[in-house]
């Protein structure tokens, strides 16, 4: 029981700080790395309860997060860098073409 | 061969995935691809009319189960019947002829634009074949998006209004129509249906207030694409800013989307509400032909009056439906080609002189006669098949248009709606005299070249249509008439009503002494359209 | 034979595709003038062996139908391409193609030099064609077609010179003016097979079965209704009030146009159909009355206008119209037959007439032209003397003359006088008769005023052509002088194919040929008169008294216009400035056209033109674009939330979750 329980704070509190970073920090990569902490926090909670539960769902559900999260990166990455090509700049601020 | 009807309607697709290969500086080879593309289609549904046998059931049918979401059995169902038999050969008929009208006035997005033609040819050539709602459905919507692209890119001036506007006008029918489809599906799980072709659902009673709804629902989307008063206004602009071959499609095909729709679909399934909506539908119908008259009689731009002119013909075509006998059906079946033909011939000819003198206003013209004759013979004898001239094909529609609509309940509408004709006479002929005739005085006019042996080829077998189906229209009555028949019979329900209205106060006065007379009715009622598989 | 009768249009057909794809290319006027009067010939040669096959066949029996193929069929409606054979048809198409060839023939040389030659004989070939299917056509719907088919050509003949602006309008009033009498004429088609069809459940439009089916038919009511759309067909196509202003803006078409079409042939469809409905008619007691009323009213208000005008084509243009009225005088009182001839007799002499003055006015156009006056060619002012430059065509214009006034012994005597005779004698119009008599009388008299006026106007006196140009007028060529002679020859004797019995009996008991051959096309129209009204009798004494009026009231109408025009020629002018109102309003039509105008046209272009800008533009696309402003302006206030900054979508996110969350915790 204990056990379960510790895993869950720490998935909190790495979800928590990347939740916080993503919504503070201005670097895109920085930005980046808080969503995949976010993402790992939840993958760690899914692994304790599949472990806790004895169900194998969560560990598969992970394999997924995991494959999401690389395609992401990838994706992401690339995005920035054509960003960068343009603005010179990573910094999320100045990504506002988007606004009305 | 037993799949022809898809192969006709996905060669297109192929065609499409032939054009992304080559690269689009070779404009040439794209237009030939394009116009092979089309031209084979047209070659395959050539034995359509020839398998085509003489009865009202649907043809050529393949049935596979497609999407299966929980009760919802939506299948790929295809077929024709003799209703929808000659629109998809106008529609393999009209499509070579719209590529090849293309060929010098698209020369930006040559690509891009032969995909956007062929993408919607899928989607008429789908939406006519369609014997289940959901496909129909989604062939509909195929087609507008194609169509939307055309008049948006390589449409005129005020393209993009335009182009918003056929597409948010289409766009609002369609919804309620789905609505309206998906609770007819719920009513069809209810009753206990699991197939869901079309025809199964010719069997479905739905209760009268309902049928008003639905059909309500139906109408409104149709009505828009026919068009009919007052849902009109989006077509002048489409036509006017859409490229030539969008227009001719939009016209010659597009259009009777619509009033296919009610044959096919809004009639039938709802014949009490068609019947409730009769005297609704005719009155706007004749307002739309005499209106439409009165606007096109006045309009600066040729393409804007030939718009016009459609929304006159098109209300007698719905006039002609809703008189619900046989007569009526044929003329305005007949009436749906005869219209694709004249009034594609009327687009390309504006399209003609618009190539060469990037005007359409009539008063820029004046006295082309003199320099291009072939055209004005060709310009002429179009003009007159679209008021209507015996002899030529508007003839034979219009005149058994309004014989039905004199035998059935429309009659004083019918009365109306022939003063049409004179009306017809006056803005074609006054336009003809003003474009055509006179002096030739504005010295642009005066470098005009005539037809060149292209333009004349693709407006020859539009020529030789108008007089064959002028002269001899027999032949293509006699593949529709049986499929007629069947949906006028089951859409007539003046004795079913009649029957059970009787029904109670023959039980109530006699219970027990004429049971004969309490079953008569019923065995009287007109035997809805049995499944043809 | 009947089975051939499908030659007959053929022909022409064939030569209107021949000359109209080819023409351009085959240029040589003879190779296309040939083509082109062949076809007709042909036609004609085959319609005269029909005819000796028909008067072959005992007397009732001489109604053949020949069936080629079924046009349309749908339901219980059906039309076929099929032809019928009887007098009436036969004499149609005889007196069509006959007249045809002639005018053909005389076009090879009117038309000479034309720019669009070729255009101008396949044109003609193309109404030829439609004109024999009208009066073949055994049923209501091919008459339609060739009804519209004249109406057609006439169209295009009409706007022959479509470079002028005068030409392609009046070409145009002609199409529309004829499309509504059509739509009347296809309200009568659609009534009478629906009525037909719904009471007695006889689905038909063929002629022989209608007239077998005519005593199902009741007296008046639904008949009337029928019968009265029909005849306002008849008005469009044979210009009478109130759709009689086509005809002399007409005139725009080259001058064989007119004499074919304009004159001989094609106005005088209304007449035909109307004999080819006599059962019908006959039936209907108001419009039997309708009908002689509009051709009476005709009759006398085109023939005062007749009498002002200055153009010669216009004169003999609403002396057109004022014949016709006869005709259609004729049919309204039942005298079917006497209707029929003066359709014969006045396709001769009005040819003849209009061919002369195509004559008259090729010559001075030609002759005006040497001396480059711009001066009109058409007008009589300009005229006058040409006799003694043109002697036989002032011979063969004589002749038509003196037979359209009714001069004993030429056809227009026989056939007009006939009519006024069943006008005063009928049994169907009671004491109307009187009054229908004397419209009939005095036009005759203003006929025989504006004939001679024109007469004398154009070839006699002195020749007020501009100085220097007498010397280039002359004769016409052979090609043109044969064609009026032919025509002066049947002006002069056509009315001996149906001698009045009156005066039959006189000479030794002449028989009236043309009645005796046309009576069972009206056997049954004349059958239901006798049994329904009482004929009363009138004395020989009475006959020969009428018969003498008409003929004093044509020498009165001569001597008058001797008087004005040759002894006096100044009191017209002083007529003219005595009555400067009266004049005014005759020589402008009595301002139909502008009333016209004023009443139909301009409301409707008024009401088009409210209807776009007012309904379609302002109302229709008010709303529909008014939703779209609707919209565009509330998305235009709530845009303002996507301020394209990553982290307040962001925050707003996370809040979001937080409120989501802390609803399910706390609710």
């Amino acid at each position: 029981m204990d056990n379960l329980n510790s895993y869950l704070i720490l998935s909190a509190v790495l979800f928590s700080i990347g939740t916080i970073g993503v919504l503070t920090r201005k670097n895109a990569i920085v930005v980046f790395m808080c969503i995949e902490l976010m993402l790992n926090a939840v993958n760690l909670t899914f692994v304790a309860f599949s472990r806790h539960l004895g169900n194998l769902d969560g560990q598969i559900f992970v394999f997924f997060i995991m494959t999401v999260a690389a395609a992401e990166a990838a994706v992401g990455l690339a995005m920035f860098i054509a960003f960068f090509n343009n603005r010179e700049s990573i910094d999320i601020d100045d990504a506002n073409i988007m606004k009305w | 061969m037993s799949n022809i009807l898809s192969v006709m309607t996905f060669l297109p697709i192929l065609g499409v995935l032939l054009l992304l290969f080559i690269p689009k500086e070779s404009k040439g080879v794209l237009r030939s691809v394009a116009l092979a593309t089309t031209l084979a289609s047209f070659a395959v549904s050539l034995p359509l009319i020839t398998g085509f046998q003489t009865n009202a059931e649907f043809q050529f049918v393949e049935n596979v189960p497609w999407i299966a979401a929980g009760p919802f059995a939506m299948r790929y169902n295809i077929g024709i019947d003799g209703i929808s038999l000659w629109l998809v050969v106008l529609t393999t008929f009209i499509m070579p002829i719209s590529v090849l009208s293309t060929w010098t006035a698209v020369e930006e997005h040559v690509k891009e634009y032969m995909i956007c033609m062929l993408l919607l040819e899928t989607g008429l050539l789908g939406a006519f074949i369609s014997l289940d709602l959901f496909l129909f459905y989604i062939f509909w919507e195929v087609m507008l998006i194609p169509m939307y692209f055309m008049i948006g890119i390589w449409g005129g001036k005020n393209r993009l209004y335009a182009a918003v506007k056929f597409f948010i006008y289409t766009m609002f029918g369609s919804m309620l129509m789905l609505v309206a489809l998906i609770y007819l599906y719920f009513l069809g799980t209810k009753a206990g249906i699991t197939d869901f072709s079309l025809v199964h659902f010719f069997d479905l009673k739905v209760d009268p207030s309902t049928q008003t709804w639905l059909f309500a629902a139906f109408a409104l989307a149709f009505a828009i694409k026919v068009p009919m008063f007052p849902l009109h206004t989006w077509l002048p602009d489409a036509h006017t800013e859409a490229p030539t071959a969008g227009s001719v499609i939009l016209a010659a095909i597009m259009l009777k989307m619509g009033t296919y729709g009610y044959i096919r679909f809004a009639m039938p399934l709802f014949p009490e509400a068609s019947h409730q909506f009769t005297p609704f539908i005719a009155t706007l119908a004749v307002i739309g032909i005499i209106y439409a008259a009165l606007v096109a009689m006045v309009q600066e731009d040729v393409k804007k009056l030939v718009a016009y002119s459609s929304v006159a013909h098109l209300g007698f075509v719905m006039l002609g439906l809703f008189a619900m006998n046989e007569q009526g059906v044929t003329g305005a079946l007949l009436q749906n080609l005869n219209h694709g033909i004249s009034t594609g011939a009327l687009f390309l000819i504006v399209g003609f002189i618009y190539e060469r003198r990037h005007t359409r206003l009539i008063t820029d013209f004046g006295g082309l006669s003199k320099q291009m004759p072939i055209f004005a013979t060709i310009f002429m004898i179009v003009t007159l098949s679209s008021v209507a001239l015996p002899g030529t094909n508007g003839f034979v529609g219009e005149f058994l248009i309004l014989v039905g609509g004199f035998e059935s309940s429309l009659r004083w509408w019918t009365i109306v709606a022939s003063s049409g004709v004179i009306f017809a006479a006056v803005y074609m002929l006054w336009m003809f005299q003003r474009v055509m005739f006179g002096e030739l005085d504005n010295p642009k006019n005066q470098k005009l070249l005539d037809l060149n042996a292209r333009e004349i080829g693709l407006m020859i077998p539009l020529l030789i249509m108008v007089f064959f189906l002028g002269v001899y229209p027999n032949p293509f009555i006699k593949k529709m008439t049986p499929a007629i028949n069947k949906i006028v019979a089951h859409t007539r329900i003046e004795p079913v009503k009649t029957a059970k209205a009787a029904v109670p106060t023959v039980e109530d006065t006699a219970p027990h002494a004429v049971p004969t007379q309490s079953v008569n009715p019923h065995a009287s009622q007109p035997v809805a359209a049995p499944a043809s598989h | 034979m009947f089975d051939n009768v499908w030659l007959i249009p053929l022909f022409p057909l064939i030569g209107f595709l021949i000359n109209g794809l080819l023409g351009k290319k085959i240029k040589n006027e003879t190779i296309i003038g040939t083509i082109g009067s062949v076809a007709v010939f042909a036609s004609f040669i085959t319609a005269v062996m029909i005819f000796m096959n028909l008067i072959g066949l005992p007397a009732n029996e001489r109604s053949v139908n020949v069936k080629i193929f079924s046009w349309i069929s749908a339901g219980n409606f059906n039309a076929d391409i099929a032809f019928l054979i009887d007098p009436l048809s036969c004499l149609m198409m005889l007196v069509v193609t006959g007249i045809s060839t002639v005018i053909h023939i005389y076009s090879i040389g009117y038309m000479h030099g034309e720019e669009g030659f070729y255009r101008f004989f396949a044109y003609l070939n193309l109404f030829v064609f439609s004109m024999l299917l009208l009066v073949s056509g055994n049923n209501l719907l091919l008459m339609f077609v060739g009804w519209e088919g004249v109406g057609l050509c006439s169209y295009l003949l009409i706007g022959y010179y479509f470079h002028k602006k005068s030409a392609s309008d009046a070409g145009k009033k002609a199409f529309v003016m004829n499309r509504v009498g059509d739509f009347g004429f296809l309200l009568g088609t659609f009534t009478l097979f629906w009525w037909l069809g719904q009471t007695h459940d006889v689905w038909t439009i063929q002629f022989t079965e209608l007239a077998k089916n005519a005593d199902l038919f009741p007296t008046g009511g639904i008949v009337t209704i029928i019968t009265l759309c029909f005849f306002l067909g008849a008005t469009g196509k044979s210009a009478q009030i109130p759709l009689y202003t086509w005809l002399p803006d007409a005139m725009e078409g080259p001058t064989p146009v007119s004499a074919l079409i304009h004159a001989a042939t094609m106005v005088t469809a209304g007449v035909y159909m109307i004999g080819r409905m006599s059962f019908l008619f006959i039936r209907s007691p108001e419009t039997m009355l309708t009908v002689a009323v509009v051709g009476a009213c005709t009759a006398l208000f085109a023939a005062t206008i007749g009498t002002a005008q200055n153009d010669i084509k216009r004169v003999l243009a609403y002396s057109t119209v004022s014949q016709l009225g006869y005709m259609f005088l004729a049919m309204g009182v039942g005298a079917f037959t006497a209707g029929i001839f003066h359709l014969m007799t006045h396709a001769f002499f009005k040819a003849c007439l209009f061919l002369g003055s195509g004559a008259v006015i090729h010559s001075m156009h030609h002759a005006l032209h040497h001396v480059h006056s711009h001066d009109d060619a058409q007008d009589m002012r300009n005229m006058g003397g040409l006799k003694k430059f043109m002697p036989l065509t002032y011979l063969t214009f004589l002749t038509a003359t003196i037979a359209i006034a009714g001069i004993p012994g030429f056809s227009g005597f026989f056939s007009k006088d006939e009519i006024l005779w069943q006008a005063f004698a009928n049994p169907l119009h009671g004491s109307m008769n009187t009054v229908l008599w004397a419209f009939g009388a005095c036009a005759a008299l203003l006929t025989a005023f504006y004939m001679f006026r024109l007469v004398f106007m154009t070839f006699h006196g002195t020749c007020r052509i501009k100085a220097g140009a007498e010397k280039h007028l002359h004769e016409s060529p052979m090609v043109i002088v044969v064609p009026l002679l032919i025509l002066a020859f049947f002006a002069a004797v056509g009315g001996y194919f149906g001698v009045p019995k009156l005066i039959g009996d006189l000479f030794g008991g002449i028989p009236n040929y043309l009645e005796h051959f046309l009576s069972p096309v009206f056997a049954n129209a004349e059958a239901y008169m006798h049994a329904h009204t009482h004929h009363a009798h009138h004395s020989h004494a009475l006959e020969w008294g009428l018969m003498g009026t008409s003929v004093v009231i044509a020498v009165v109408g001569i001597s008058v216009a001797y008087m004005l025009y040759m002894v006096n020629p100044d009191i017209p002018k002083k007529f003219t400035s005595a009555f400067p109102v009266l004049h005014r309003a005759v020589y402008n039509k009595w301002y139909v056209d502008e009333i016209y105008d004023f009443v139909f046209v301009n409301p409707c272009k008024a009401l088009g033109r409210l209807l776009w800008k007012g309904f379609d533009v302002l109302v229709v696309d008010g709303i529909v674009n008014g939703v779209a402003t609707v919209v565009m302006a509330f998305g235009g206030v709530i845009r303002y939330f996507q301020t394209g900054q990553i982290y307040n979508y962001a925050w707003t996110m996370a809040f979001g979750v937080v409120v989501i969350v802390g609803y399910y915790l706390f609710k």
